[in-house]
C-alpha cells in the first residue's frame, strides 16, 4: 500500500473517489462559487475545526465540554490584543494565543481530574469557566469590555495575500481555514493510530484496566485536553482576524459552545470524519432554510411582512431532534454503510 | 456603605432567591429522579412567563393568580415531552441527551420569538411600586408576594413527595429504578409525572417572576445557567438544597451588586459554583453518590 492509501485506510474505493471529487470541488470553489457561498464555506470549515477539537476531548479523553467557546475566545482575544497593542503579527501571536488556551484547558482538565468531576458535572464546570471569563472580560477596559475589541482594517487590506498578518482577500481566508480544518483532520487521524491514540482508546474503554497496565491516565487525558484546547485556540486566532471585532457576549456565548458540539454529534462522536461531515450538513442546511423562506416570501406564499426571525432555528432544532432520536450514532457511520464509503472491517 | 443599605440588599436578595430556588427545584426534581439534566430549563420557565403575560393581557389576571394555570399547562408540556421524546434517549450517552434538550431549547426560543417578537414585555399591577418599612428596612410588595407564592408552591411540592403515595413511588424510582420496577411501579408513567412536576415548578416560577421582571425570549439561557449554579451549590437532586442554593445565590448577587458593580454579580455566582464544584462537588446538601 502506498502511504496515501494507507492514510485513508478505512475508506473504500468509492469513498476515496467521492471524497477526492468533493475535495477538488472545494479547492476550486473560488472559481465557481459566489462570495456568499464562500462565506458559508468558511463558516463550515471554521466550525469543522472547532468540532474536531471538541470531538478530540470527548471522543478521546471522555470529557464532555460545553464551554469550548472559552478556548476559542482566549485564542482570539490574545492574538488580537497582541496585534493591536504591540503589532505582533498573528503568525507569531498564535503561539501565546494557543499557549493561553492550552493553559486554560489544562487548568480545567486538571481540576476535573483531581476532584473526580466527570460527566454532567464536568460539562457544568466548563460552562462555569466560560461564563466566568466572559463576565471578567466584560469588565476589562483594555480588552474593550462590552463595547467590543476591534482590529483596524483598511480597504487595501481586502486585497492580496499577507499570511503573516492575516490580511488579504476572502480567498486567502478560505484556503487558510480549509488547510487548518483538513490539517486538524490529518492530525487526529495520525494521533488515533499513534501510541498515544491507543492509550486514549484504552482509557476511554476501561480506565481502571488501563491504569492497572501502567498507563498514566492523568498524563494522557491532559495531552488530549491540551491538544483539543490548542486547536480551539488556533480557530480563535482565525476568528479574530477574519471578523476583526470581538464581543464577549458573542465570542463566549454558550450558544457558541453548543454550536461547537453540534456538527460532531450530528456527524458522529468519536469518528474521524464525523465533525467535518456534520458541519457540512448542518451549516448549509441552515442557509438553505433561510433561502427557502426568502423564496417563499418572494413568490407570495408567505406574506413578506411577517417577521420569521425564529423560523430557521425552529426547523433546524427540529432536524437535530430527529437526528438524535433516529440516528443517535451520527450520520457519518450511517452514510458510510449506505454508500459503502468505508471498507466493512474498518470503522470511520 | 451603611448597615441598612446592606440589610435592604440582603432582604431583597433573599426574597428573589426564594423564587430562584423554586425554579431550581424544577431542575433538581427532574435530575434527581430521571437523571437527566434539563437543558431546556430556562425555556420552559420563560414559556410560563409568557403564559402569565397573556393571562394578564386577555383577562387582566394578576400573575400570582395565573400561577396554578401556568403550572398545570407546563405540567402537561413536561409530561408529554418526557413520555414521547426524552424517554427515548435515556439509554444514550450524556452528550446525546444534552444535545436533544439543547435542540428543544432552541426550538422553544425560536417559537417564542416567532409569536412574541424579541422585545421585553412586562405587566404592571396596581401594587407594583408599593412597599412597607420595618425600621429603615424597605420591603417591596411585589417581591414579598412573589417570595410567599414561591414558598407556598415549594411547600406543596415537598409535601407531595413526603406524604402522598405517588410522591413516595417517585422517590422509590429515584432510589432504585430496578427495584421500583420489580415491585410493580409503572416507571415510565412516574418519570413522565416527574418531568411534568418539574416543568410545573418552572411554570409557577415563571408566572411569579413576571411580577418582578419583564420577559423576552432570550431571557431563557440565563435562567438555565442560573438554575445550574443553584442546584450545583445546593446539591443536584436535593430538593431542600435547591431552595437553600436559591437563597444563597439571590443574596450573594444582591450584595455583589451593591458592593461591586451590578454587572459583576453573575461572576460571583459562577465563582461560587467553581469553588463548590471543586471543594464539595455533591453540593452543600447533596449526598455523595459517586
Amino acid at each position: 500500500m502506498t502511504p496515501v492509501r494507507r492514510f485513508f485506510g478505512p475508506l473504500s474505493r468509492a469513498g476515496l473517489w467521492l471524497g477526492g471529487a468533493f475535495l477538488l470541488l472545494l479547492l476550486l470553489l473560488p472559481w465557481w462559487g459566489s462570495s456568499y457561498i464562500m462565506t458559508v464555506a468558511i463558516t463550515v470549515f471554521y466550525l469543522a475545526l472547532i468540532g474536531q477539537s471538541w470531538n478530540l476531548m470527548l471522543g478521546f479523553a471522555g470529557l464532555l465540554s460545553i464551554g469550548h467557546a472559552l478556548f476559542v475566545g482566549i485564542g482570539a482575544y490574545t492574538a488580537a490584543y497582541l496585534f493591536a497593542a504591540i503589532g505582533l503579527p498573528p503568525v507569531i501571536g498564535v503561539l501565546p494565543a494557543v499557549g493561553l488556551a492550552v493553559l486554560m484547558g489544562l487548568l480545567i482538565g486538571y481540576l476535573g481530574f483531581r476532584f473526580a468531576i466527570g460527566g454532567v458535572y464536568f460539562a457544568l464546570l466548563t460552562i462555569a469557566f466560560a461564563e466566568f471569563v466572559r463576565i471578567v472580560i466584560d469588565h476589562v477596559s483594555w480588552l474593550g469590555a462590552t463595547e467590543g475589541f476591534f482590529l483596524k482594517v483598511s480597504a487595501a487590506d481586502r486585497h492580496g495575500i499577507d499570511l503573516a498578518n492575516l490580511r488579504g482577500a476572502p480567498e486567502m481566508y478560505y484556503y487558510l481555514i480549509m488547510a487548518l480544518a483538513l490539517g486538524a483532520l490529518v492530525l487526529c487521524r495520525f494521533l488515533l493510530r499513534s501510541r498515544l491514540g491507543y492509550y486514549w482508546q484504552a482509557i476511554r474503554d476501561d480506565a481502571e484496566a488501563a491504569q492497572a497496565l501502567g498507563v498514566n491516565i492523568l498524563r494522557y487525558k491532559m495531552y488530549a485536553v491540551a491538544i483539543s484546547s490548542g486547536m480551539a485556540g488556533v480557530a480563535g486566532v482565525f476568528y479574530a482576524f477574519y471578523q476583526n471585532s470581538l464581543f464577549p457576549e458573542i465570542v463566549f456565548n454558550i450558544e457558541r459552545s453548543i454550536e461547537a458540539t453540534l456538527g460532531s454529534i450530528v456527524g458522529g462522536v468519536g469518528t474521524l470524519f464525523g465533525p467535518i461531515f456534520g458541519t457540512f450538513i448542518l451549516t448549509p442546511l441552515g442557509e438553505i432554510v433561510t433561502e427557502a423562506i426568502d423564496l417563499l416570501k418572494h413568490w407570495g406564499v408567505i406574506d413578506p411582512q411577517i417577521k420569521l426571525d425564529g423560523l430557521k432555528l425552529l426547523i433546524w432544532g427540529f432536524i437535530v431532534v430527529l437526528i438524535v432520536l433516529f440516528k443517535p450514532k451520527g450520520l457519518w457511520p450511517w452514510v458510510c454503510a449506505r454508500l459503502r464509503l468505508t471498507r466493512p472491517e474498518a470503522e470511520g | 456603605m451603611d448597615f441598612w443599605t446592606l440589610a435592604n440588599a440582603t432582604v431583597g436578595g433573599l426574597l428573589i432567591g426564594l423564587v430562584y430556588g423554586l425554579s431550581a427545584l424544577g431542575l433538581s426534581v427532574i435530575f434527581g429522579v430521571i437523571r437527566i439534566v434539563n437543558f431546556a430549563h430556562g425555556e420552559i420557565m420563560v414559556m410560563g412567563m409568557f403564559f402569565a403575560l397573556l393571562m394578564f393581557r386577555w383577562l387582566g389576571l394578576d400573575p400570582l393568580l395565573s400561577v396554578p394555570l401556568a403550572a398545570a399547562l407546563m405540567f402537561g408540556f413536561g409530561y408529554v415531552l418526557q413520555l414521547l421524546v426524552v424517554s427515548r434517549v435515556s439509554h444514550l450517552p450524556e452528550h446525546m441527551q444534552f444535545l436533544l434538550l439543547a435542540a428543544i431549547a432552541i426550538m422553544i426560543v425560536s417559537a417564542l420569538l416567532l409569536v412574541f417578537g424579541p422585545d421585553a414585555q412586562g405587566v404592571e399591577v396596581d401594587y407594583a411600586w408599593d412597599s412597607f418599612a420595618v425600621g429603615e428596612l424597605i420591603i417591596d410588595y411585589p417581591k414579598m408576594f412573589a417570595a410567599i407564592a414561591a414558598v407556598i408552591v415549594a411547600s406543596l411540592l415537598l409535601a407531595f413527595f413526603k406524604c402522598t403515595a405517588t410522591g413516595k413511588a417517585i422517590r422509590a424510582c429515584a432510589d432504585n429504578r430496578m427495584g421500583a420496577q420489580v415491585v410493580g411501579l409503572n416507571v415510565s408513567r412516574l418519570y413522565a409525572l416527574t418531568f411534568g412536576i418539574g416543568a410545573a415548578c418552572l411554570g409557577a416560577a415563571g408566572a411569579i417572576i413576571l411580577l418582578l421582571f419583564e420577559v423576552h425570549p432570550y431571557l431563557a439561557p440565563g435562567y438555565t445557567l442560573l438554575a445550574f449554579v443553584i442546584v450545583i451549590i445546593g446539591g443536584l437532586g436535593s430538593l431542600f438544597g435547591a431552595l437553600v442554593g436559591g437563597i444563597l445565590i439571590g443574596v450573594s448577587e444582591a450584595l455583589a451588586a451593591v458592593l461591586f458593580q451590578p454587572s459583576m454579580k453573575t461572576a460571583f455566582s459562577f465563582g461560587l459554583l467553581i469553588l463548590i464544584l471543586l471543594l464539595r462537588p455533591q453540593g452543600l446538601l447533596g449526598k455523595a453518590v459517586r
